[in-house]
């Protein structure tokens, strides 16, 4: 049945202070502390969101990569009208790591450690949550979607392929922005990918797992 | 067509009990697992929070495990699975799958810094730990966002079902009070200075408070407590720590929930709300409600019993709420006396018999999520 069929849209990978987008590498500079990268990703494809900055590390991670596969879109011609219609409601955002929120969780742990210095930030707390970047990416392109974050020791191409496919054939979702977001101590990778019912034959041998290990 | 899910079986380990039974005895009797608390490496301050007594705890794992190198959620958890793994007789093998689902998982590991301590904060760790315990073969699946996890878990098991890459999906869903959290949430300055009060005017904020809670979700009609018929999770896409003003997320996953279930707002019998008792959250609720038309359908919130459990709480309602069917009795929602909240909406004030057909769950978290589950009575066959 061909109305089953999904086809992988376009993905995005970040990792090693590079971003590649569709298979090309579209940023990469010297290594780099991750604080520091972002920064200059940001600044490189001029993007004006200031909220950015107070983001904790994975939510600019996964706000990074969302926001080079959800503006690749408007460059597809799509009038702004067109691109809300789109974009509204009907990109789910389906995300996982194996670290979950533990970079911050770190940092907020080590605010309530000491009794003599014991200063909790509101601030801190709110990025201890996994979801959180998902609140993010929605916030940034107004996606009043399905959500859902998970964590698995490794990337789980199965689930996340089969779970998209249902978002998809449920008619839950026109598109789904699905992959792996994960931060902890530095060490990092992202792979988003945009999985819709769309045709499309660029990536026919293709699996998000042949991407994701790319 | 898609494939029918039921919830066949339910536990949870609460500080009201260690088994549905007496969980609805002391609802019944309107007794709150919520008490103020002296514990300085909790808080600096006297707090009220609903939490499990140590010794209770460690009495009945024994009668499950002679091993104590359980953390003291994983003690909840396992005491929470075992009797419903038991009882369903499902074999554990490549068609079962095992959901956990936390918001903070062993966050308390933190406290330690040994190596070996922190591996024990990663939430899949702690899944595995759980799933080894019992000989789940298949790799577990850890829902975690925020206070919508509990609920969240049954719209996945549903999927999984529904992709037909599962027959059976065990769920436990857990959290503990830690020190952790009730610090963050004081200093968002959420805490309730009295146990919390859903709704009423007079609400200050939340309790905190630790549960567990299982159930089994099947493809199978068999013993079915309860059918999953519509569910959905929309994003506010509004602010990440407080909820959207008109309620727009949670609006739309009910209204979602129930164009999936074929149902019409005032066909729901009866709404197991969030109710964390901070003014922001009570009042999104009302909004959502009345613009779906719900506000002559009596709802409650169990956190006057419970405190926020956090990611159980959607869990553990659902399991009570089930009861509420199973029974026709619907419960009070506890610490309410005058309505806070600016739109009209039917808080229930006593116990009360009323036949239950359907009814509707919802949960907010931070983050701007939100998921509506609306279930259905199982009408079983008998064959005569």
């Amino acid at each position: 049945m061909t109305q089953n069929k999904t086809y992988i849209q376009s993905y995005c990978t970040i990792q090693n202070n590079e971003i590649v987008l569709n298979g090309t590498s579209i940023f990469k500079i010297e290594p780099t502390a991750f604080a520091d990268f972002s920064k200059q990703a940001y600044r490189n494809f001029d993007i004006n969101y200031p909220k950015f900055f107070k983001m904790d590390s994975l939510s600019k991670l996964a706000f990074l990569g969302a926001e080079l596969l959800l503006k690749s879109k408007t460059e597809l011609n799509l009038s702004d009208t067109e691109l809300t219609k789109q974009t509204e409601n009907n990109t789910a955002i389906l995300l996982a790591n194996k670290s979950s929120s533990l970079d911050t969780d770190v940092k907020y742990q080590e605010s309530i450690s000491d009794k003599e210095n014991y200063y909790p930030s509101p601030a801190v707390f709110v990025y201890t949550l996994p979801n959180i970047c998902l609140g993010e990416i929605s916030i940034r392109h107004q996606l009043k979607s399905e959500n859902s974050f998970f964590i698995f020791d490794a990337f789980n191409p199965e689930f996340m392929t089969s779970y998209a496919n249902t978002l998809l054939h449920t008619n839950k979702a026109e598109r789904v922005l699905c992959g792996w977001v994960e931060f902890f101590n530095e060490e990092y990778k992202s792979f988003l990918c945009l999985i819709g019912k769309e045709e499309n034959q660029k990536y026919q041998n293709e699996t998000i797992e042949t991407l994701y290990n790319k | 067509m898609t494939r029918a899910v039921y919830i066949t079986q339910t536990n949870c380990i609460t500080p009201l009990g260690f088994d549905v039974p007496s969980n609805i005895d002391a609802i019944v009797r309107g007794e709150s697992g919520i008490q103020l608390h002296e514990d300085v490496s909790l808080m600096p301050n006297p707090f009220y929070a609903s939490i499990i007594k140590e010794e209770k705890l460690n009495t009945a794992f024994a009668k499950v495990s002679s091993k104590t190198n359980y953390s003291r959620l994983e003690k909840m958890m396992i005491l929470a699975l075992e009797p419903i793994i038991k009882n369903s007789k499902v074999e554990l093998n490549s068609k079962t799958a095992f959901i956990l689902s936390t918001t903070k998982g062993n966050i308390t590991a933190l406290k330690n810094d040994s190596p070996e301590s922190f591996q024990n904060a990663y939430l899949h760790t702690l899944a595995q730990t759980i799933a080894d315990f019992f000989g789940f073969k298949t790799q577990p699946i850890v829902v975690s966002n925020a206070c919508v996890s509990g609920i969240l878990a049954i719209s996945v098991a549903k999927k999984l079902l529904q992709s037909e890459l599962y027959d059976n999906v065990f769920i436990v869903a857990g959290d503990e009070v830690s020190e952790f959290v009730l610090s963050g949430f004081n200093a968002f300055q959420a805490m309730s200075n009295l146990p919390c009060k859903p709704y009423s005017l007079n609400r200050t904020g939340v309790s905190l408070g630790e549960a567990a809670a299982a159930v089994l979700v099947s493809a199978e009609a068999k013993d079915a407590k309860i059918k999953v018929i519509g569910d959905s999770s929309i994003n506010d896409a509004n602010h990440i720590s407080g909820p959207s003003r008109t309620g727009e997320g949670l609006f739309r996953s009910i209204q979602n929930a129930l164009n999936e279930a074929q149902i019409k707002s005032e066909n729901i019998d009866y709404i197991s709300a969030h109710g964390t008792a901070t003014s922001f959250n009570d009042e999104m609720e009302a909004i959502a409600f009345n613009r779906l038309e719900m506000e002559a359908v009596p709802v409650n919130s169990l956190k006057g019993f419970y405190g926020h459990t956090l990611g159980a709480s959607g869990l553990l309602e659902t399991v009570i709420a089930i009861e509420s069917v199973l029974q026709n009795k619907l419960f009070v929602s506890l610490g309410f006396d005058e309505l806070g909240v600016s739109q009209s909406i039917n808080v229930i004030q006593k116990n009360e018999n009323k036949n239950i057909e359907t009814f509707l769950k919802t949960a907010s978290g931070f983050g701007g999520c939100n998921t509506a589950v609306v279930f259905e009575k199982v009408k079983h066959e008998f064959n005569l």
